[in-house]
């Protein structure tokens, strides 16, 4: 024990003696989440748009004040007419413009059915989706709210709800899928990278031909990193709740808990990396391109898994970080336990038994 | 015959910040001589190398490398010189031909002239079979034959050679040495520096530094027979004693 | 018995690194192993610290089975790699205090093993070993090595990189840790170090060309060498491979050493020649022959 303490106090002189090593295991989770939170983000602010309003009624004039009150749309300017719209669009200031028909509040009352024209500048067609998702829900919302008191036989209105993230705010998409990737980055490539470091330096020779047994020398490894991934998977959270305000609904313990699991997951994929790479840089190529992509990509963290081709949907089942990002989104954003993801952990479980496996049989006491 | 001098050294030094890493050193080496240029690890050879090479400025004094000033010439400096280290001498990757036709162009050879100088070389170091063999498949020992022709190819004044044969086995090593007799004899300065003094009992003079001080120069005889000992190992030995 | 070997061969996919190695090291004994680099050096302590196994034969380290019993062998030895292989980020203390750590011990334990050694490098224990200079590097690797107090010590190449002063202090301190009971196989491709061990193996590629004691060795040359003199090396050296009954010719500092064909010869119809050769300041006188001459003729 006191042999395996030593190597430990080891492993901690390498970290904080190494200033590369400190700024990914402490800056780069703060740096990624502020960016993602902030930066990169698919919802909308303060889009500008035009109206052409061909009433100008009561009811054009609550929706226009509906929508310029909502903090996504800005009301840039007022079209009097078709023809000015290309026009207004081709200047690039606005994004959209809402065309209400003669006669709104009139159509509305008499025919029940009123029509409004949303026209958006398709150049970034996510922003274009996004931008009429946006106002249908607000037109909706308003439609809801002016029939609350009436019963209306006749008519079948669709109401869309968005629910767990009502206010569609993208950091939430986004904080799991950073923290899965920081867990991954921190526990797989550095340890992989400090192993391989060892036979780099050749003193890999030394430990093995010690009375320290391998498999200390592993564990004596990923202790470390166990420790510093949870410091920063607390920082994530810390960080998500009190800057970006997201709820965390479910059990704080059971998300520590998944969290040990996907960061001890990631570490056997690390040991797996050492055991194939015979230098530190290869270690980090492996750790970039062989996970680093595939969780960006495949994990469903930034391009949904069901709309992917059907080889690359049955792939994206054998990312770890796919069914763990599924386990953050349930816990935080969801509030459920461990009743509905008890399948998503037994498969992560499942994976990290079988990659200790393979690291264990891969690991050579010897030198070929 | 008085020979002329291709490298004239005077008072030359390099401060990096209050630390004096080579010393106001002065020597001149001859043309066609082999120049042993000694010392531990840490004693200034490196950077006082690096200064006539014209890889690095010096602080002040004079240097005249193959007729330029290292202050304002240094590029010049680069064409007239070869350069050959056991660290890194050729690609790995690369076949033997290959190799030679790389570094002959980055020297500005002619097409045809590399042609005609990669037969020579092969000939003369009897490797035609190997011509197309990848350099890393090759023996430590051929690598460096093959290296130190490359640094001839553009038939510079003076080769600079950093720790050429450490490490080689006896017989490559006379080999070698063979080699580097006769580029001298054909007029090519030959300019060692190395540690390892049983490198150094082969040059016609050397020099050895210590702490960043020429503390001895003269023909290994000549401090053999100053310091009353068998070997230049004996007198690097004396003399680091001293220092203490 | 300390190390036995018995027809260890090794191969590297086409590279036969090792062919057939056979020999013994005594009980204390201070047994150096010379050879090039690539001459098979690494690969046979590798496979005598139980990091490779061998292709073919079997091999004995105090007792101990390479294969079978490793782990006795890991408990009992202490290995200094080639490269000195220490935590550059770490001080010399912490260094010594890790291995200290893995093996299960002290530095105060085995403090008397290791005193003269690390006294010299003590005032810079606070020192990170990456800024140490080659020679207390040396000695601090060597210390990291001893510290859990081996029966056996490897030493690959110890004093490869390192300056002559250090080296000479390193074979001083190896034969006062062979006085204090430790059994030590050392590599060099040195052939002057070779004389400080007291039984020695020639190898290249892969082959043992000879053990005996350094005496024995050179004592068993078969011809007398010359030490011959000129003005013009390169000419020399042409004119005697040009000699008809020249034997052998190897450029060796300042002389040629030369060896004759013919047992018995008058050394001034060689220098005769020399200088009908156009050779000045001909000098000729014989010499006694050298590890290194030894290693040239068996090599060749």
């Amino acid at each position: 024990m006191k042999r395996f303490l030593g190597f430990i106090e080891k492993e901690f002189y390498h970290i904080f003696r190494d200033k590369r090593s400190l700024f990914i295991l402490f800056g780069m989770p703060i740096a990624q989440i502020l960016l993602f939170g902030f930066a990169i983000t698919n919802e909308i602010n303060n889009v500008e748009i035009a109206i052409l309003d061909h009433s100008k009624d009561a009811t054009t004039g609550e929706i226009i004040n509906k929508i310029s009150a909502s903090k996504y749309f800005s009301i840039n300017q007022f079209i009097e007419q078709e023809a000015d719209i290309e026009a207004a669009f081709k200047k690039g200031k606005i994004k959209a413009v809402l065309n209400f028909e003669n006669d709104f509040s009139k159509n509305l009352v008499k025919e029940k059915q009123a029509t409004i024209q949303v026209i958006t500048d398709a150049t970034d067609p996510n922003t274009a989706n996004t931008i009429s998702n946006y106002i249908n829900s607000i037109l909706q919302n308003y439609q809801l709210d002016q029939n609350k008191d009436i019963k209306i036989v006749y008519q079948i209105v669709p109401q869309t709800r968005m629910i767990y993230n009502p206010e569609l705010k993208s950091v939430f998409m986004f904080v799991p899928g950073v923290m899965t990737i920081i867990l991954m980055l921190v526990s797989a490539m550095m340890t992989s990278i400090s192993i391989t470091r060892e036979k780099e330096l050749g003193t890999m020779e030394i430990l093995l031909v010690s009375p320290l047994k391998p498999f200390q020398v592993i564990i004596g490894k990923v202790v470390p990193y166990i420790f510093l991934s949870m410091i920063n998977a607390v920082v994530i959270i810390l960080l998500s709740i009190f800057i970006f305000k997201m709820p965390v609904q479910g059990s704080l313990f059971l998300l520590g808990l998944e969290s040990v699991l996907f960061i001890i997951t990631s570490l056997t994929l690390g040991i797996l990396i050492s055991t194939i790479s015979a230098t530190q840089q290869t270690a980090m190529m492996i750790s970039l391109m062989g996970l680093m992509l595939p969780v960006i990509l495949l994990s469903g963290f930034i391009f949904p898994i069901s709309s992917m081709p059907a080889p690359l949907q049955i792939i994206s089942h054998f990312i770890p970080a796919k069914w763990f990002i599924i386990i953050l989104k349930g816990i935080m954003l969801k509030g459920v336990g461990i009743s509905l993801l008890w399948k998503e952990t037994l498969i992560l479980l499942a994976m990290t038994l079988f990659f200790i496996g393979l690291s264990i049989k891969k690991y050579k006491i010897r030198l070929e | 015959m008085k020979k002329t001098n291709v490298i004239e050294v005077e008072n030359l030094t390099k401060m990096f910040g209050d630390f004096t890493a080579v010393n106001a050193i002065t020597f001149e080496v001859k043309k066609g001589e082999i120049f042993g240029f000694l010392g531990a690890n840490g004693a200034g050879k490196t950077t006082a190398m690096k200064m006539l090479i014209g890889i690095s400025k010096p602080t002040s004094g004079k240097a005249k490398v193959a007729g330029f000033d290292v202050f304002t010439h240094a590029e010049d400096i680069k064409k007239n010189i070869g350069y050959m280290s056991q660290k890194f001498a050729l690609y790995d990757d690369l076949t033997v031909k290959e190799n030679i036709t790389f570094f002959g162009g980055i020297y500005g050879l002619s097409r045809p002239k590399i042609k005609e100088k990669t037969i020579a070389l092969l000939e003369e170091l009897g490797l035609q079979e190997v011509a197309n063999q990848l350099v890393g498949s090759l023996p430590l020992g051929w690598k460096q034959k093959i290296s130190f022709s490359v640094s001839l190819l553009h038939e510079p004044q003076i080769v600079f050679l950093d720790e050429p044969t450490g490490g080689v086995d006896p017989i490559t090593r006379r080999q070698f040495w063979e080699m580097i007799y006769k580029s001298a004899n054909q007029g090519t300065t030959i300019f060692v520096t190395t540690h390892y003094m049983d490198e150094a009992e082969y040059c016609d003079r050397v020099s050895i530094m210590v702490e960043g001080k020429i503390e001895a120069l003269d023909t290994p005889k000549k401090l053999k027979d100053q310091f009353k000992v068998d070997s230049m190992n004996e007198v690097f030995l004396k003399l680091a004693r001293n220092i203490e | 018995m300390s190390i036995t070997l018995q027809h260890i061969s090794k191969s590297y996919k086409k590279v036969e690194a090792l062919k057939d190695i056979s020999f013994e090291v005594k009980e204390n004994e201070l047994f150096g192993l010379i050879g090039p680099d690539g001459a098979g050096k690494t690969t046979l302590f590798r496979i005598l610290t139980t990091l490779l196994f061998a292709d073919e034969g079997t091999a004995n380290v105090a007792g101990f089975d390479v294969v079978k019993d490793y782990k006795a062998i890991r408990q009992n030895v202490g290995y200094m790699p080639g490269k000195f292989s220490l935590y550059q980020d770490l001080t010399v203390e912490e260094n010594l205090k890790f291995f200290a750590t893995i093996f299960g011990t002290t530095i105060d334990e085995n403090y008397e093993l290791i005193k003269d050694i690390y006294v010299q490098i003590e005032p810079f224990k606070n020192r990170r070993a990456g800024k140490l200079s080659g020679g207390m590097k040396q000695k601090l690797a060597l210390s990291c090595a001893l510290i859990h107090k081996p029966k056996v010590l490897f030493l690959d190449e110890p004093t490869t990189g390192v300056d002559p002063v250090s080296r000479k202090e390193f074979w001083e301190m190896l034969k006062r840790l062979q006085q204090k009971g430790i059994t030590i196989l050392v590599s060099t491709p040195y052939m002057d170090e070779a004389a400080l061990c007291d039984r020695i193996a020639l190898i290249q590629d892969g082959k043992i060309l000879k053990i005996d004691t350094p005496e024995a060795i050179v004592k068993h040359y078969p011809k007398t060498i010359y030490n011959i003199g000129a003005n013009n090396m390169y000419q020399l050296i042409l004119s005697l491979n040009a000699y008809e009954h020249s034997y052998s010719v190897y450029p060796f500092g300042e002389f040629v050493h030369y060896t004759d064909q013919r047992t018995n010869f008058e050394l001034n119809d060689l220098k005769k020649y020399l200088e009908a050769e156009n050779l000045t300041g001909v000098s000729i006188q014989s010499t006694k022959p050298t590890i290194e001459d030894t290693f040239m003729e068996l090599a060749k």
